[in-house]
C-alpha cells in the first residue's frame, strides 16, 4: 500500500477480478448478500420438492431415500448457507458505516472468509451427485446414522462443515476486533448501535461453538475413517455423546441465527416510531444473558434420550428462563412503538411482523421447554413449526428488513414502495399459512422427516404446500424488487427515513466507496 | 508510525478459538467422568476388585436378563436364564450362549446396560465375558459366563431390575478397547 499517494480516492478496480481480489468491506459485504440469496433458492427449491412430496398422502414424486437428502441438505443450506451469510453481509456493510471506521480491521482475512464460502458450498451440494446421494441423516447429523450408516458421501459433507466453520470463526474475529479497535474517537461501548453490540455478541458465540462443531466433525471423521469409538458402542463410546455435544454447539447456534435480528429490527423500529429506542441498556443486558444462557440449556432438545429426573428438571427451567430476557426485549420493542409517531414502510411492515411472529414461535419454544408436554411433542411438527416461525419470520424477516431499510444508502437509488408491501402482505400471508397448520399435525402427532403420512394429516399438509409455494415464488419478486431498484429506482435522500438516526446515514447516498478515511468525531449523544 | 490496529485481540481470539476445539475433544472424558460420578447412563462398572462380604439380608429381589443383537447380526444370543430370583449380596452364576453362524472367525464385544439405570452402580460383576473381546471360531458355539451379586444398599424402591447385554461384530474394528 505504499505505493499510493494520498490524494487518490480511487474507486473499485475495473473488472471481475473486483469480486475475487476486493478487501473492500462494502464490496465484501454485498459478496456475501448475494451469495446468501442464492443459497436461500437453493435451500429454497429443496423445500420445494419436500412441499410438492407432502402435499399428498402417499409416494408421488421422489424416493424416501432423495426425500431424506433433501430434508438434510435444506437444513444444512438454509443454517450455514442462507441465514449465517446474510448475517456476516449486514454486519460487514453496517458494522464499518455504524462505528464511523473505514473498513473492516482485517481486510484480507475478511476476503478469504468469504471466498472459501463457495466452495464449501460446491463441496457439499456436489454429494447430490454422488454414489450412495448426499447425506440424509437430518441436519442434525445423529450418531450413528452419520457415521455407521452414513452414505459415503459423509466425508465431503464433514470437510464442508469444516471450512463453513472456517470461515464463520474468521468473520467473527474480525466484527470483534473492529468493533473493539476502530470506533470512531469520542464512541464509547455503550454508545454503540444495538446492530453493532448484538453482532459483537454473535461474534463471541460463534467463536465459543464453532470450534466445538469443528471438533463433533472431526470425531465423526474418526469414527468412519481412523477406527476410533467416539460414539459407537461396540468399541466403548457414546452414541447420547454424540447429541450432547452437538447441541452444546447447535443451541447457541440457535441464538447466533436470531440475535443479529434483534439489532437490526432495534434500529429500524425506533426510526419508524420516531422515538429513541426504549431501554437501550436493558437490550444490550439482555442480549448478553441470552448468550450466556444458551450455553446450560442444550439438553432440551434431547428430554426424550433418557436423562434422570434432576437433568429434565434443570434443562426445563433454565430454558424457560431464557424466556425473561427475550421477554424484555419484546416489551421494549413494543415500548418503543408506543405513542410513536409510526409509520409503516416495507421495512417497518417487515419488523413489526418479527416481533408479532417471533413471539409466536418463542411461545411454541416454551410449550418445547416443558419436558413432560415435550415427550409428546418430540420430533412431531410442533418442532418444525416452532423453529420455522422463529427462523423464517424470525430471521430472514429480519435480514429482508434489514435489506429494504439500508438498501438506499448501499446502492443511491429507493425500492418501489408499492411492490414492497405487496411484497411483506404475500410473504406474511405465506408464511403463515405454511407453518401454522404445522402446530396442528405436530400436536395431533404427525412425525417430522416422514415422506409419506396418515390420511387425517392431508388438508392441513395441502394447506402447508400451498403456503410454501406460495411463500418460496414471493421471494422472486424479492429478487425483482431488487434489480428494478439497482437499474431504475429513484435517487435516494442522504437520509431516506427521517426518523433513522446514527453514523452510516451522515454518509452521501450511495455510500462512497471509501467512507470515514477521517474519522468521524461522536460528541456526547 | 503507530500501527493503527494492534494484533493483540486477534491473537487473543484465535487462542479462543483453539482451546473451544480442546474442550470439544475434552467433553468425551468429561462425559463418562460424569456419567461414572452420577450413576447415569446404566453403565456398569469394571471387574469388581473388593471382598465380597457375606450378608444375611433377606431382600429378594428379581433380575432379568437380556440379550440383543446389534441388528445386522444373524447369530442366535440368549441368556441360560431369562429371569432369576436372589437374596441382596448372594453371589450368582449365570451364562449366556452364542453361536458365530458365519463361516469364518469373529471377534465379538458385548456392551451392557443396566436398567434402572441407578441400579447400574449397585450390580457388581466378579466375571464377566463383557470384560474381554471375545474371539469366535467359524461356526463355534460358546457360553459366556457371568458371576455377579447386588449390593445390599440397592435402593430400597428397586425390586425388579433388567441387565442387557448388545453383542457387537467388532471383527473390523481392531483398536475397539473393552470395556
Amino acid at each position: 500500500m505504499s505505493g499510493h499517494t494520498e490524494t487518490a480516492h480511487h474507486g473499485p478496480a475495473k473488472g471481475w477480478t473486483r469480486w475475487i481480489l476486493t478487501t473492500n468491506h462494502k464490496d465484501i459485504g454485498t459478496l456475501y448478500l448475494v451469495f446468501s440469496l442464492i443459497m436461500l433458492f437453493v435451500g429454497g427449491s429443496m423445500a420445494f420438492v419436500i412441499r410438492a412430496e407432502l402435499f399428498q398422502p402417499g409416494l408421488q414424486l421422489v424416493v424416501p431415500e432423495f426425500f431424506n437428502q433433501m430434508t438434510t441438505m435444506h437444513g444444512l443450506i438454509m443454517v450455514f448457507g442462507a441465514v449465517m451469510p446474510a448475517f456476516v453481509g449486514l454486519a460487514n456493510w453496517q458494522v464499518p458505516l455504524m462505528i464511523g471506521a473505514p473498513d473492516m480491521a482485517l481486510p484480507r482475512l475478511n476476503n478469504w472468509s468469504f471466498w472459501i464460502l463457495p466452495f464449501a458450498f460446491a463441496m457439499l451440494l456436489s454429494t447430490l451427485l454422488m454414489a450412495g446421494g448426499a447425506p440424509d441423516f437430518g441436519w442434525t447429523f445423529y450418531a450413528p446414522l452419520s457415521t455407521t450408516y452414513a452414505p459415503p458421501s459423509v466425508t465431503f459433507f464433514i470437510f464442508a462443515i469444516h471450512m463453513m466453520g472456517i470461515s464463520s470463526i474468521m468473520g467473527a474475529i474480525n466484527i470483534i476486533v473492529t468493533i473493539f479497535n476502530m470506533r470512531a474517537p469520542g464512541m464509547k461501548m455503550m454508545d454503540l448501535p444495538l446492530f453493532v453490540w448484538t453482532w459483537l455478541i454473535t461474534a463471541f458465540l460463534l467463536i465459543a461453538v464453532m470450534p466445538v462443531l469443528a471438533a463433533v466433525v472431526t470425531m465423526m471423521l474418526m469414527d468412519v475413517h481412523f477406527g476410533t469409538s467416539f460414539f459407537n458402542a461396540a468399541g466403548g463410546g457414546d452414541p447420547v455423546l454424540f447429541q450432547h455435544v452437538f447441541w452444546f454447539f447447535a443451541h447457541p447456534e440457535v441464538y447466533i441465527m436470531v440475535l443479529p435480528a434483534f439489532g437490526v429490527i432495534s434500529q429500524i423500529v425506533p426510526a419508524f416510531s420516531r422515538k429513541p429506542l426504549f431501554g437501550y441498556h436493558s437490550m444490550v443486558y439482555a442480549t448478553m444473558a441470552i448468550a450466556v444462557m444458551s450455553f446450560i440449556v442444550w439438553a432440551h432438545h434431547m428430554f426424550t434420550v433418557g436423562m434422570p429426573l434432576t437433568g429434565e428438571l434443570f434443562f426445563m427451567y433454565t430454558t424457560m428462563l431464557i424466556a425473561v430476557p427475550t421477554g424484555v426485549k419484546v416489551f421494549n420493542w413494543v415500548s418503543t412503538m408506543f405513542r410513536g409517531s409510526m409509520s409503516f414502510e416495507t421495512p417497518m411492515l417487515f419488523s413489526i411482523a418479527f416481533i408479532v411472529l417471533f413471539t409466536i414461535g418463542g411461545l411454541s419454544g416454551l410449550m418445547l421447554a416443558i419436558a413432560p408436554a415435550d415427550f409428546q411433542y418430540h420430533d412431531t411438527y410442533f418442532v418444525v413449526a416452532h423453529f420455522h416461525y422463529v427462523l423464517v419470520p424470525g430471521s430472514v424477516f429480519g435480514i429482508i428488513a434489514g435489506v429494504y431499510y439500508w438498501l438506499p444508502k448501499w446502492c443511491g437509488k429507493m425500492y418501489d414502495e408499492k411492490l414492497g408491501q405487496i411484497h411483506f402482505w404475500l410473504s406474511f400471508i405465506g408464511v403463515n399459512l405454511t407453518f401454522f397448520p404445522m402446530h396442528f399435525v405436530g400436536l395431533a402427532g404427525m412425525p417430522r422427516r416422514i415422506p409419506d403420512y396418515a390420511l387425517q394429516f392431508a388438508d392441513f399438509n395441502m394447506l402447508t404446500s400451498l403456503g410454501a409455494f406460495l411463500f418460496g415464488t414471493t421471494q422472486l419478486l424479492f429478487v425483482y424488487i431488487l434489480i428494478k431498484t439497482i437499474r431504475s429506482g429513484k435517487p435516494a435522500a442522504q437520509l431516506p427515513w427521517d426518523g433513522a438516526k446514527g453514523l452510516e446515514w451522515s454518509v452521501p447516498s450511495p455510500a462512497p466507496y471509501h467512507t470515514f478515511s477521517t474519522p468521524p468525531v461522536v460528541s456526547d449523544k | 508510525m503507530k500501527r493503527w490496529f494492534n494484533l493483540t485481540t486477534p491473537r487473543g481470539l484465535i487462542s479462543a478459538v483453539l482451546m473451544m476445539f480442546a474442550f470439544g475433544f475434552m467433553l468425551v472424558p468429561l462425559y463418562d467422568v460424569f456419567c461414572e460420578v452420577t450413576g447415569l447412563n446404566g453403565k456398569t462398572k469394571g471387574q469388581y476388585q473388593g471382598e465380597i462380604i457375606p450378608t444375611n439380608s433377606e431382600r429378594i429381589i428379581t433380575i432379568q436378563f437380556v440379550a440383543n443383537r446389534n441388528d445386522n447380526l444373524p447369530w442366535p444370543f440368549s441368556p441360560q436364564q431369562e429371569e432369576l430370583k436372589l437374596r441382596l449380596g448372594e453371589r450368582k452364576q449365570t451364562s449366556f450362549q452364542v453361536s458365530n453362524s458365519y463361516d469364518r472367525a469373529v471377534v465379538a464385544q458385548a456392551i451392557p446396560s443396566v436398567s434402572p439405570a441407578i441400579a447400574a452402580d449397585y450390580l457388581n460383576k466378579v466375571e464377566c465375558f463383557c470384560f474381554q473381546q471375545q474371539p469366535l471360531e467359524a461356526g463355534e458355539v460358546k457360553s459366556f459366563p457371568l458371576v455377579f451379586f447386588v449390593d445390599p444398599a440397592l435402593p430400597e424402591t428397586i425390586t425388579k431390575l433388567t441387565l442387557s447385554y448388545t453383542l457387537f461384530d467388532i471383527s473390523d474394528t481392531t483398536t475397539a478397547s473393552a470395556r
